[in-house]
């Protein structure tokens, strides 16, 4: 480990939570607001990549290893898919958030409940298949060398 | 239009140009893939000018943010400078560009302006969205509504699509673990 980059690390160390927090915010917030699950997921991937790009790809792997980010692109995809069945079972159409809760009608406590359930599938895809596919890049070059600064 | 407005516009779309200039010009790939950052950045302010935030908001999550990163991963991957080419002014190609310029420009003519609410895009099923959108989902960011509710089943897609990316490119190049292995073993000793 080279030292000679400690304003970037300590720089780093202090944003890294924030961007992490802040993909959350665009995460639930994206109801009233500009976002989503795919900027969420791209933020929260971005927050690791750069942990990454400063710490060193060894280090972001055992933090979160490649295993996790692939199993969680999965689980987002299924996640979603399983709304829909969900709605199918209780009786409505595929992705019919309606259904999901029993409400009288007008209510929207389905659609609400139905859209965060689906944004965080989004959000896990996106992050999930984000962090492999940089993984499967930058885990061939364990770290940037000094005089590609 | 207003005249502060078109100038925000002219100023934003003539700093991309710029920016693309200087990097057509550039043989440094790391300079190259900061200035691609840059210009998504700068396409971001453009679209908040257009008020469509969702859009610009996604184009500096994914433009600026995340493209840049993997741009900076796979970089690290070949050499830092581009190849010299000759500069050569190919003709044929130079006609091409232009006429395709000139049809473009010429499309533009039709258009109709910003915000228009007689265009097609505002029109139709833009207003029955705007309408409806209270009453059928309670959700007050319509883009939000549409995106995950009228339209789940291309979202759906959509992530799908996301998800076979990130594996078919994970299965062609490694997951990125194997190559890692040996040097994590290195790095756990003297920082532990």
């Amino acid at each position: 480990m080279t030292d000679h980059h400690v304003i970037l690390r300590v720089v780093s160390k202090f944003l890294i939570p924030i961007i992490a927090v802040y993909a959350f915010y665009v995460q639930f917030h994206g109801d009233y607001g500009p976002g989503g699950g795919f900027q969420a997921g791209v933020i929260l991937a971005v927050s690791v990549i750069l942990y990454a790009l400063i710490f060193g790809i060894a280090e972001a792997l055992t933090a979160i290893p490649a295993v996790f980010a692939r199993g969680l692109a999965g689980v987002g995809v299924l996640l979603y898919a399983g709304v829909g069945l969900w709605t199918i079972a209780n009786g409505g159409n595929y992705l019919d958030y309606d259904f999901l809760v029993d409400e009288p009608p007008g209510g929207h406590a389905g659609q609400h409940l139905g859209i965060l359930l689906i944004e965080l599938g989004v959000l896990f895809t996106v992050a999930g298949s984000m962090l492999t596919v940089f993984y499967a890049f930058a885990g061939r070059v364990t770290e940037i060398r000094d005089e590609d600064w | 239009m207003e005249v502060g407005t078109a100038l925000v516009n002219v100023a934003l779309l003539s700093m991309l140009f710029v920016i693309a200039l200087g990097i057509v010009r550039m043989r440094s790939l790391f300079a190259i893939v900061m200035m691609s950052g840059v210009y998504s950045l700068v396409s971001a302010a453009w679209f908040v000018a257009l008020d469509a935030v969702d859009v610009a908001f996604t184009e500096a999550a994914v433009g600026a943010g995340i493209s840049t990163a993997l741009m900076l991963g796979a970089m690290l991957l070949t050499s830092r400078r581009a190849k010299v080419e000759p500069r050569l002014i190919n003709v044929a190609s130079l006609i091409v560009c232009l006429a395709t310029g000139a049809v473009l420009i010429y499309a533009t003519i039709d258009l109709p302006a910003v915000g228009d609410p007689l265009a097609p895009a505002n029109a139709y099923v833009g207003a029955e969205y705007l309408e409806r959108v209270e009453a059928d989902t309670g959700v007050p960011n319509v883009v939000t509504a549409v995106l995950a509710s009228y339209r789940g089943f291309d979202t759906l897609g959509e992530t799908a699509v996301i998800f076979t990316a990130g594996i078919a490119v994970a299965l062609l190049l490694g997951f990125g673990e194997r190559s890692l292995s040996d040097q994590t073993n290195k790095k756990r000793g003297p920082r532990s």
